[in-house]
Order: C-alpha cells, then structure tokens, then sequence
C-alpha cells in the first residue's frame, strides 16, 4: 500500500438533481426550476473546477428516481425526472478546460458499441477528460421500459440472499463484459491508423484496425469501433460498491471504485478486499484508486451543519439515510475525517453534497483551502488530461502492443 | 399572377466518410477533433444556416472482405457531438442520424428530449432504418430484419418515441419550494405501448422538452420511405436536386400529405447538395474539375468500378481500358456497409454503357469514373450559385438545400460569406435568427399547437 497520510488526495464530487438530500431543492439556493437547463449544469460544474476537483461525476437511471429498488413510489415531493447524464456532461465539456467528467451509464439496457463511442466522444469534446461510472439495474420496471427481459421484483435486502447474490452476480458479469467491450473498442483503432497517404490513396492503415471479435454470454460484438481511439486512449472507468460482487467488478475492470466504509476499520477491510481481488485478476502493478463516498453537509460551525440536516429531515419527513456515512460539521472536521481515512488506503474520495448548491461551494471555498494549507491537495492543475490529474499514465494499446516492442 | 418569394431553408451536412470529401487537399482538417466541428457549426450558425447535419454508419465499410481505406474513415458519437456543439452555438438546429434498427426507443426518446433541453429547442432525428445483419454484428440486438419489416419497425419505433414525448405535456414541475410539491402529477410520463415490434410501458423520465418533440427527418426515396415522410415527418433529406427531378419528387411527395390531413407547409423538401465557387462561372468549372479527380484517385476509381463489375479489379491498370470481361451478378455483393451500390440496378447493361461512353471518348477508367460520377450541384460565381438556388426553390424543386462541402472544416466558409448576403439581398434568406428553436427557423408548429388545432376542428 503505497498511501502514506501526508500523500495528496484526490477529489470529486458527484452531482445528482439539487443534491443527495431529497428535500435539497426545497433550499433558497438550490434552483430545482433550473434542473433541466445546460446553465444548471454549466454552474455547478464551473465551481467544482474552480475548487480544483479531479472530477464530478453525473448520476443516471433509466427510469424516475425512487428510493425503493424494486418499483417507483408515486411521491410528488422530491425531485423527479432527469437528463441522459453523457449528454449533459459532452454539453458542459466545451465551457470547462481542467476538470474530469465522468457520466453514469447502466450496462444492463445498453449497447457496448454505442456507450463506447459515445465515450470516447466525450474525451474528444473535451480533449481527453471522460470517464464513465458504469452501473447495473435490477430494477423491474425499468427493464419494462425496455422489455427485452422481465426482472422479478427485489428488494436491497432480498439481494443480499442467495438467489439475490445469483442474479447480482449474473447482471455484474454482464457489466464486465460490457466494460471488457468498450475497452477492446476504445483500442480498435491504433494511434497512428490515420495516415493520409496521398500516394497510395489511402486514408488509414488499415492494418492498425481492428475487430475485436467479443463472444460473451450476453452478447457478441464484432468492432472495430467508427469513433478512432480517444484522446486518453482508454478514458476513465469507474464504479461504485458495497459488497464482494462488485469490488470484483471494481477490482478487474475499473481505474477508481468507490466505496463507502463508515469507519477507519470498514475502509481498511475494503480496501485489502479490493486489493485481494485485484492482485487475483493479475492487476496487481497497476494503479487502482479505491475512493471513499461521503454525503457532506458542510457549514462554519457543526452546530449549523446539523441543524440544517435536521431542518431538511423535517421537510422530508423522515431522517435521511444513504449507503454513504453522512457528515455534517465544519471543513476543518471533513479534512480530519478524509485524512484519517486516507490512512487506511484511500487514495481520495468522492463527496455527495447534500445541497448542491450550498454544500458544493462549501468543498471548494472551504474544504479544498483547508486541504491545501495541510499540503494535502493540489494548489494549481498540474496535467491536461484526467488520467493525468489521478496519475495513470496513458495506456499502450492491446492490440499494438506486440508491434511495439518488435 | 405571381406568387409571393418563398424564403430559402439551408442547412449544412459536415462532410462525410465517401468519396465527396477531399481528405488529400492540404487545407483538409481533422474529421475527429472537436475544433473541426465546431468551427464549420460556427461557420453555419454566422450565416443563419437554419441547422447542421450529422450522418451515421454504425459499422466500418468493407469492400473485398477488407475495411475499406480510400475514404476518410472515422466519426464521433452522433448525440455526444451534438450535445457539445450546442455549447458553442446559439441558435443553430442540430439534426443527427440515428438508427431505429440499433437503438430501443426509450433511449433513444430520452437521448433526443436531453439533447432539446441542453440546447434550448433545437434537436433533430434524421430516422434512418439500416438494412443488414453485417452491422447487427456490432450490437447485442444482432441487426437483420426482413425488407418488409424494416418500415414497421421504423414506423412504430417513431410512434412509440412520440408516446414518449407525450407522455409529458409541460405542466407537471411545479417545484414549489413552500408547499414541497415538486411534480402536480404522481403518474407524469406514464405510457403503455403494445406492437408488433415494442412491447413496453411505465413511466417517461425526461420531461416535456422546448420543442416538444425534436424536428423529425426522413431520408428514404422508396414508396414506403415517401409515404412514412408524408404520415410522419418534417422534412426530407432528398437526393434529387436536379431541376426536373426535384419538382417530381416534391409534387408526388407534398400530394401525399393531404391524405394524413397535412397542409403543404407541414413538411419540407431539401435535398443534398454539393458546390464549387469560383470568382467566375469559367474559373469554378476549372475548380470544380479538379475538385472532382481529387475525389477520384486512381485506387477510388478501381474500387467503384468494383461495386458494378462485384469483381477484385486491383490488378487493372486505373490510367487504363475498362475490364473485358463480365460483372458477377451472381455472388454475395463485394461492397458491405454502404447503401450505394444499390444505385446499379443493372449491373452488365451498365457495364455495356461504360465501355461504349469510355471507347467513344478514350476515357481511361480513372476518366470514365470521374465523368459518370456525380457532378457538383452547383457550379459558378457566388451570384450564378445564389440565383441559381433561388430559382430551384421559387420553381418548387425543394424548399431549401443540406449542402455538403468538401473539405473540412473550411469548406463552408466561402458559401457563409459569398453566397450568403446574395440570398439575403434578395430577400429570400434570413439576416437574422427571428425564433430560438429549430421549429421557429424552419417554420414548423409545435405539437402542442398541432394537437389543439386538430381538438378544436
């Protein structure tokens, strides 16, 4: 383990609607008339860039949000509805020159070719700061919305049975097909495919091209790609995990996982899972981030912080719980608590405002000036690239790879 | 009797991957980077274009079992490059081609809705249905659909993304911050659809969008692509843009609209066009020339004589006599991924008719290529180019043009700045944006308006 306390974290923050608390948009600042408009966005992301943050990611589903895994709740006091999160983030990506943007897409529905290019597009729109957050869907009805497959109706808890674990693990392996196929195609194209040769009238070499032939339980998948490799080569993966399932998928196909320990020990213990696992898929060389998830509720003075949860619990009508530890006091507390974390193996974190439009500022105006005068943060950006900013080097191509070394 | 001057709709195709695009010139830009597509949208949105156009093709060409590498080859995600040029843009349309064969329709439904707001109003779906299992083979779906059903497919996949659409009427966010409503209405987006292709339901989670639904395109000439352009569509991406074809295509296809109670407004006709200009009629015929053995290299020309002959020609000598013996009308076709070679019907008449025009004018098959293929639309001064559009419209051979340049990303500019303010002089194009969404540019009601016209009458 290679983190030490005293080594930079790493940040990002991800944004969902008016933030993670379900009441959020009742708040002066929270704008929930804006929610789908570009300038929305355009805000939220300009001050995460500000604050010098790795990146932000964008939350997605194929369907309303609902807090009940398996069906949709009927309540109209929250915020529903929400924009497809790639195209929000490739509308953003002009407006933005540093920060990393990393939109959630669910395997589960989706085409392995069409999330591939459409990712390696967004590293071009921004010149190479795209990533994707892959996330899988048991939900039944939004299946429905697809009706390629029926999933019966199951609850968070019902998925920690057997039979929940079978088909958890059934739709993760999917997703690491799904993943294992971006890949190949990010790679179809060589670097140098592109040689405008006006001798010989070709335009590429077209033996720097090439299929991918993917024969997979779910689906097979020719390639190449028509979107030539990305910017970044392969632009960032990333998924979120709660259980030895997907810290598989986290450990064998992602560069950052995002995980959610409530306590120094709960990190240490997943952290060295993640690390079994990876060091089992034969990736034990390469950089992995294991990121801790934070919902944050942030103010000068703890006293305010909490009061302000519990002003939004009210609004709510019930306290709000998440799969997250949820903070709630003053910057020089978070950085505490992130420091002390850190020691446990995680090289940064991922943080959930619970108001996006108050908690948001408060990272960037207080938590990242607190961070830097610890030395525990970057003061300037230093790399043009979002593998650059998380210190992955730009991976060779598999498919050039033996030519390379000839 | 005169009518009054119709006003000219102009649109802007970014140069696509075949022969039209000049890759070899050393103006030519990247087809990838996003500063190419950005400049040629700016260079559309300055001349009040009234929006830009992408095309798809969801699998490599290949020609001989091998991928073909004589075009530029390559392109971005439709949608993702859309969503970025409306950051850079105010009030230019932005029309992608997606497929109703690869995509399901509630994400393709909430990809267009997201695209509408991110861009304030300005989304259009060029439907396009795609023919063959060789691109199935990139998806999970697989690809292959009986001819009869691609047009069922297509017709219903733009029915059940109109559900979609619908499902949402405006007036569902309240989000009032005092009371803690946020939706009027607990079953917003509901929709049920049951067809012979889609079997779906539940509820829609991108909300109504400016324009309702984005502007619909269709592309396809047949019988069944005419009537589902008269049933369903906005506007036609044609091909004829000849004088006479043109003012066949748009009576028969505009004749049709009554039958489905629309008016002749209700949908536009614009076809494809290429340009060439020069300071004088003469010198943009030299240009246009040169422009035309740039786009058929020797290599380009063994290969489309290839897509008639479905032969291996690369032993023939391009500066030299057309093949003596037979096209193979019997084998599985040379050329995969392209709709194009379906442009030759009869493949050894054709073949006959070459050989005559080649040994009648010594042409080399270098010559015979560059001389049977497409001619610019539009060849002259920037004043003969402007007069000669004008009248194509004022005659009803179209309502306006999706011009393609051939190079990028600079190849529009020189239409921007000449012929532009020539149509602008006389009256017939915009010297201003006077609407914020596509709808507004191109005339077109917005649905809802449409639903209380068809209510009230």
């Amino acid at each position: 383990m290679s983190s030490t306390p005293l080594s930079p974290l790493h940040l990002a923050v991800a944004l969902d609607g008016t933030g993670w608390h379900p009441a959020s948009w009742r708040e002066q600042v929270a704008r929930p008339r804006d929610l789908f408009t570009a300038g929305y966005w355009a805000d939220l992301v300009a001050e995460a860039e500000r604050g010098l943050l790795d990146f932000v990611t964008f939350e997605d589903g194929l369907g309303l949000q609902s807090p009940h895994y398996s069906e949709l709740d009927g309540r109209t006091d929250q915020v529903r509805g929400r924009l497809d999160a790639v195209l929000t983030a490739s509308r953003i990506a002009p407006l933005t020159r540093h920060i990393g943007l990393v939109p959630t897409v669910i395997a589960t529905h989706t085409e392995p070719f069409h999330i591939s290019k459409a990712t390696a597009t967004l590293d071009y729109v921004s010149t190479g700061r795209a990533g994707l957050r892959v996330q899988i869907s048991a939900r039944p009805h939004e299946a429905d919305h697809f009706g390629r497959r029926t999933l019966p109706p199951i609850s968070l808890e019902e998925l920690r049975t057997p039979a929940g674990q079978e088909r958890l693990t059934d739709l993760f392996d999917e997703a690491a097909d799904h993943v294992e196929v971006v890949r190949r195609l990010w790679d179809s194209w060589e670097d140098d495919a592109e040689i405008r040769d006006a001798a010989s009238g070709r335009f590429i070499d077209r033996d720097k091209l090439h299929y991918i032939d993917f024969e997979g339980r779910h689906f097979s998948v020719k390639g190449p790609s028509i979107t030539p490799r990305p910017p970044q080569g392969q632009p960032l993966v990333t998924a979120l995990g709660h259980q030895t399932v997907p810290y598989r998928l986290i450990a064998r196909q992602t560069d950052v996982g995002y995980v959610t320990p409530h306590d120094a020990e709960q990190a240490r213990a997943i952290v060295a899972e993640i690390r079994a696992e990876q060091e089992a898929a034969g990736r034990a060389g390469e950089l992995l981030h294991v990121f801790g998830d934070l919902v944050v509720f942030l103010d000068d003075d703890q006293a305010a912080a909490e009061d302000r949860r519990a002003r939004l619990d009210a609004l709510a009508g019930e306290p709000y719980t998440s799969d997250a530890r949820i903070f709630a006091g003053t910057p020089a507390q978070l950085a505490d608590l992130l420091q002390e974390l850190a020691a446990q193996g995680l090289s940064g974190f991922r943080l959930r405002p619970a108001v996006a439009g108050h908690d948001l500022p408060a990272i960037t105006r207080g938590l990242v000036p607190e961070l830097q005068r610890r030395g525990a943060f970057r003061t300037a950006y230093e790399a043009d690239t979002l593998r650059g900013l998380l210190g992955l080097p730009r991976p060779a191509n598999r498919y050039a790879a033996t030519t390379a070394t000839a | 009797m005169s009518k009054p001057l119709k006003q000219i709709h102009l649109a802007a195709h970014f140069p696509g991957v075949n022969n039209t695009t000049v890759w070899s010139d050393p103006r030519a830009g990247s087809h990838i980077e996003f500063s190419s597509f950005a400049h040629f949208a700016r260079t559309a949105e300055r001349a009040k274009f009234d929006f830009l156009f992408l095309a798809e093709g969801l699998r490599l060409r290949e020609q001989g079992g091998q991928i073909y590498d004589l075009d530029v080859v390559g392109r971005p995600d439709t949608f993702t490059v859309l969503a970025a040029l409306a950051a850079v843009t105010e009030r230019l349309g932005l029309t992608g081609t997606i497929s109703s064969t690869f995509n399901e329709p509630y994400e393709v439904a909430r990809q267009f809705a997201s695209l509408d707001h991110l861009s304030d109003g300005r989304s259009a779906w060029n439907v396009v249905t795609s023919w063959d299992a060789f691109t199935g083979e990139n998806f999970r779906r697989g690809g292959f659909l009986p001819q009869e059903e691609r047009y069922s497919r297509a017709k219903e996949f733009l029915a059940t993304a109109n559900e979609l659409f619908d499902s949402w009427h405006g007036d569902e966010i309240v989000a009032d911050q005092a009371t803690g409503a946020f939706l009027r209405d607990a079953k917003a987006g509901s929709f049920v659809h049951t067809g012979q292709h889609f079997d779906i339901h539940g509820q829609f989670d991108v909300p109504r969008s400016p324009q309702g639904r984005p502007v619909i395109f269709q592309a396809g000439d047949s019988e069944e692509g005419r009537e589902f352009a008269a049933s369903s569509a906005d506007a036609v991406f044609s091909r004829y843009a000849s004088l006479k074809e043109g003012q066949a295509f748009y009576t028969d296809v505009k004749n049709r609209l009554a039958k489905y109670g629309r008016s002749h407004r209700d949908l536009l006709i614009l076809p494809a066009a290429t340009f060439v200009l020069g300071d004088t009629d003469a010198e943009a015929e030299e240009l246009a020339k040169e422009v035309r053995r740039q786009q058929v290299s020797g290599a380009t020309a063994i290969k489309h004589l290839e897509f008639v002959w479905n032969r291996d020609l690369s032993a023939y000598d391009p500066e030299g006599p057309l093949p003596d013996i037979d096209p193979d009308v019997s084998a599985d076709h040379i050329s995969k991924g392209r709709a194009q070679v379906r442009m030759y019907r009869d493949p050894l008449a054709t073949a006959r008719e070459w050989r005559e025009l080649a040994a009648a004018n010594n042409w080399s098959i270098r010559d015979l290529v560059i001389n049977t293929g497409n001619r610019q639309t539009f060849v002259g001064s920037p004043a003969t180019v402007a007069r000669t559009i004008n009248d194509f419209v004022q005659a009803d051979a179209s309502d306006g043009f999706i011009l393609v340049p051939h190079l990028t990303p600079a190849g529009l500019d020189p239409f921007a700045d000449q012929v532009v303010p020539l149509l602008q002089e006389q009256g017939v194009f915009r010297t201003e944006y006077e609407g914020t969404t596509l709808r507004d540019h191109l005339g077109l009601a917005h649905p809802d308006d449409v639903r209380r016209e068809r209510a009230a009458s």
